[in-house]
């Protein structure tokens, strides 16, 4: 039976098991939004923008594993998504993307609501289709889903125009597909393999430096296995996050331009780097040529370009991430087994770590009378528990809570660290929380970030998401605000944001709950209470407008040479230590 | 370096955008391009002459090889190869001079492919170095007009 191009669309994404789509109609996708009317198996999420749809998305996929799926208008509609699949491209979340698009006879000619799409995105996608015959629909979207889904994972766009999807065919859609042009390596080299075991037992001062790639593969386990079997510190990306238990006495912390002292200081100091799932940032590496100078490096990535892209590197093995930590833990048992000397890392090492941990603990001076940012987000890390998935904007509340918050699990911190997209948070903890209804979901937001898709507030309420929002207000564009500070004499020009909403209100103003704290001792009780609340809330905290995050390495210095904040001395007695 | 980069691509719409959208966007440079169908009306093949030390080279190899459209990329450079290029040419020569330009299209076995009462259009084949000293030796006749297919190669068996 020959059905239409919505009704194959609408099949399509059940046979691959989609749940949830995310997005706002117009009209070239009518015909599919009608299909989807009364859809049970499908649900649809409309957000207020489009924007907020793809970042929705995103969240899903972030806190799931499965791709987003997103769908959209032609036009205004399809550009409106293209912050949210760069923000995706950056940091390889898997997105199918669907817009409309108008009539394949009409294309080029500057028809209404006519925009490129497929022109616009090239650069920020990993593939993207313009399907201009029926026949070939639902193959199309299956291809999709596997280049989303599979290498290094990244959003992919389908323009469907609104011809192809009245017109009929026979549903038929391929449980596979082969694309003579892509195909992925999972498997390591195992030569290559055999080196990397091979240094890294001889390794006297050896780090994991394990990053993004490592939750994309599933393969914290692996991880874990591997450093403690060999005992090796591991230090993660911003993005590698919760690939590490936070509170593992082998966890270094972050590294990089606002990562810890002794996690920069080993990777300085270091004779061999085990790159994992990286792609060796430039807010990573500050200067590259002090970053790891007296390293050997292995690195382990499923993209051949992310190897040797910014540093030269010893032992390149392309492959993902799971597969090749599986097979390096084997060969190093093997070599173990056949008594293969086994040079144990010098405790002097270990100790030389903890000497630098001491040295500079990551820490903030506390006061009596105003809220200090880090400790709403010690706070927050504390009640949460572990199964918290928290969200972040851009900014100083993003780097806190990447400092301060303890994650232990994968996909439960989710941030756009490669396009820092401000917006990001408060989209995203809804798609974490559609995916999710019954875990907590906190976004850790700043009052610029907020505003930039604050109408999805709209979107919380009306799906009825408990999301908890914690707005560390400033008054400031802080992130700037603290640059100037330190690079530009002070002017604080275009950063000041005197003259916010009253987000308590805001929040009212939506359905939602608003609760405001302005005193260190209220941040606790209103913490307790809006996770008790079974409905959305926006927690504003009055925080210390001019806070910095440190440590810090300015742009293009070295990480050996951080800037601290806190006088230890002067601040005698006021100093709080981030609990490890 | 100059590099010459052999790029078999799927034959389809956007492929080309693709490909120099690649180079754009990350900085590298193309010297020459060129593009045609191969035996197989599927899939074309490209020949990209570029230039840069050895680790933009190998990110431009890794680059083109991650594009899903792309099916193979080899560095003929790494190789042996055989490399030829076309150029066209227009001169308008003072009258005295007209037979220059016959006697030095025959010394580089080119080709005249049109003629009027005041200009010859030649065409010659060859690698870099020749084409480049043709052009040198009619640039004092008078150029009118120059085009340039950019580089293809084949690596030798
Ligand atoms: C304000 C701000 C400040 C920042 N400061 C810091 C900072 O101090 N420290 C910091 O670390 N970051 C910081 N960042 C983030 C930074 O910009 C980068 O986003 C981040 O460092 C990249 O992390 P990553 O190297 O883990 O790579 P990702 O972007 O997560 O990339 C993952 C890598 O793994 C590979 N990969 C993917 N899947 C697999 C697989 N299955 N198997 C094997 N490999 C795979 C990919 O090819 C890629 O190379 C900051 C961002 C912002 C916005
Ligand atoms: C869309 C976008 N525009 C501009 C920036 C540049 N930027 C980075 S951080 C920042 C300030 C963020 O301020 P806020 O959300 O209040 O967070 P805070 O730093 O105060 O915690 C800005 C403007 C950005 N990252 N994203």
């Amino acid at each position: 039976m020959k059905i239409t191009g919505a009704e194959i669309f609408v099949n399509a994404l059940k046979k691959e098991g989609v749940d949830t789509i995310f997005g706002y109609p117009g009209g070239v996708v009518l015909k599919v939004f009608d299909v989807l009317y009364g859809e049970k198996d499908l649900k649809v999420v409309l957000s207020r923008h489009e924007q907020g749809a793809t970042h929705m998305a995103d969240g899903y996929a972030r806190a799931t594993g499965k791709p987003g799926v997103v769908l959209v208008t032609s036009g205004p509609g399809a550009t409106n998504t293209v912050t949210g699949i760069a923000t995706a491209h950056m940091d390889s979340i898997p997105l199918v993307v669907f817009t409309g698009q108008v009539p394949t006879k009409m294309i080029g000619n500057d028809a209404f609501q006519e925009a490129d799409i497929v022109g616009i995105t090239r650069p920020c996608t990993k593939y993207n289709f313009l399907v201009k015959d029926i026949r070939d629909l639902a193959r199309t979207i299956k291809e999709a889903f596997v280049i989303a889904t599979t290498g290094r994972p990244g959003p992919v766009l389908v323009d469907l125009p609104k011809d192809v999807l009245a017109d009929k065919a026979e549903f038929d859609y391929p449980s596979e597909v082969k694309i003579r042009s892509y195909n992925p390596k999972y498997v390591g080299n195992k030569w290559q393999i055999r080196q990397a075991a091979q240094a890294i037992i001889k390794a006297k001062r050896p780090v994991i430096y394990a990053g993004g790639g490592v939750i994309l593969s599933n393969a914290a386990a692996e991880l874990k296995d591997l450093a403690e079997m060999v005992q090796i510190p591991v230090a993660l990306t911003l993005m590698g996050l919760g690939a590490f238990p936070g509170r593992h006495p082998l966890f270094l912390g972050m590294l990089g331009m606002h990562g810890t002292y002794q996690a920069n200081m080993a990777l300085y100091k270091s004779d061999l780097v085990v790159a994992i799932g990286v792609r060796f940032d430039d807010r990573v590496t500050g200067k590259v040529d002090e970053f790891c100078p007296e390293a050997k490096i292995i690195h382990v990535d499923i993209d051949p370009t992310s190897i040797r892209k910014n540093i030269h590197v010893d032992i390149p093995i392309v492959g993902d991430v799971k597969f090749v930590l599986t097979d390096l833990i084997r060969e190093i048992r093997e070599m173990q087994a056949a008594g293969e000397t086994w040079e144990a890392i010098p405790r002097t090492w270990h100790r030389q770590i903890d000497e630098w941990r001491t040295e500079h603990p990551l820490s903030y001076e506390w006061d009596e009378d105003v809220i200090k940012p880090q400790y709403v987000i010690e706070k927050i890390s504390e009640m949460a528990g572990e199964n918290a998935i928290v969200t972040t904007d851009v900014g100083q509340c993003q780097m806190w809570t990447a400092q301060f918050y303890k994650f232990e699990r994968p996909r439960t911190f989710l941030t756009s660290g490669g396009l820092g997209t401000m917006g990001y948070g408060l989209p995203a903890a809804i798609g974490a929380q559609m995916a999710f209804p019954d875990r907590l979901v906190v976004d850790v937001a700043g009052d610029g970030s907020f505003e930039m898709n604050v109408q999805e507030m709209a979107t919380a309420v009306i799906q009825k998401l408990p999301i908890k929002i914690a707005i560390l207000n400033n008054g400031y564009l802080g992130m700037v605000r603290q640059w100037q500070e330190l690079f530009f004499n002070r002017h604080y020009s275009s950063s000041d944001l005197t003259g916010q909403p009253d987000f308590v209100r805001l929040a009212e103003a939506y359905g939602a709950v608003g609760l405001r704290a302005a005193r260190p001792e209220e941040v606790e009780p209103t913490i307790r209470k809006a996770f008790e609340t079974p409905r959305p809330v926006i927690m504003e905290f009055v925080v210390n407008r001019e806070e910095n995050v440190f440590p810090m390495v300015p742009a293009g210095g070295a990480n050996h040479q951080m800037m601290f904040g806190a006088d230890r001395k002067k601040s005698e007695g006021r100093l709080r230590v981030a609990r490890g | 370096m100059r590099h010459i980069i052999s790029v078999l691509v799927e034959n389809k719409f956007g492929v080309l955008s693709r490909i120099a959208g690649l180079f754009s966007g990350r900085g590298f440079n193309i010297e020459t391009l060129s593009v045609a169908p191969t035996l197989d009306p599927q899939i074309s093949q490209m020949t990209i002459v570029t230039a840069g030390d050895d680790q933009i080279i190998e990110q431009i190899t890794k680059q083109l090889n991650k594009l899903i459209d792309v099916i193979k990329v080899t560095d003929l450079t790494e190789k042996e190869f055989v490399e030829r290029e076309m150029v066209i040419v227009k001169v308008s020569p003072p009258a005295e001079q007209r037979a220059e330009v016959l006697r030095t299209c025959e010394i580089f076995r080119g080709r005249v492919v049109d003629s009027s009462p005041k200009t010859y259009t030649v065409l010659v084949t060859g690698d870099d170095k020749k084409i480049g000293a043709f052009i040198e030796l009619l640039r004092p006749l008078g150029i009118k007009e120059i085009i340039r297919t950019g580089k293809i190669a084949i690596g030798r068996e």
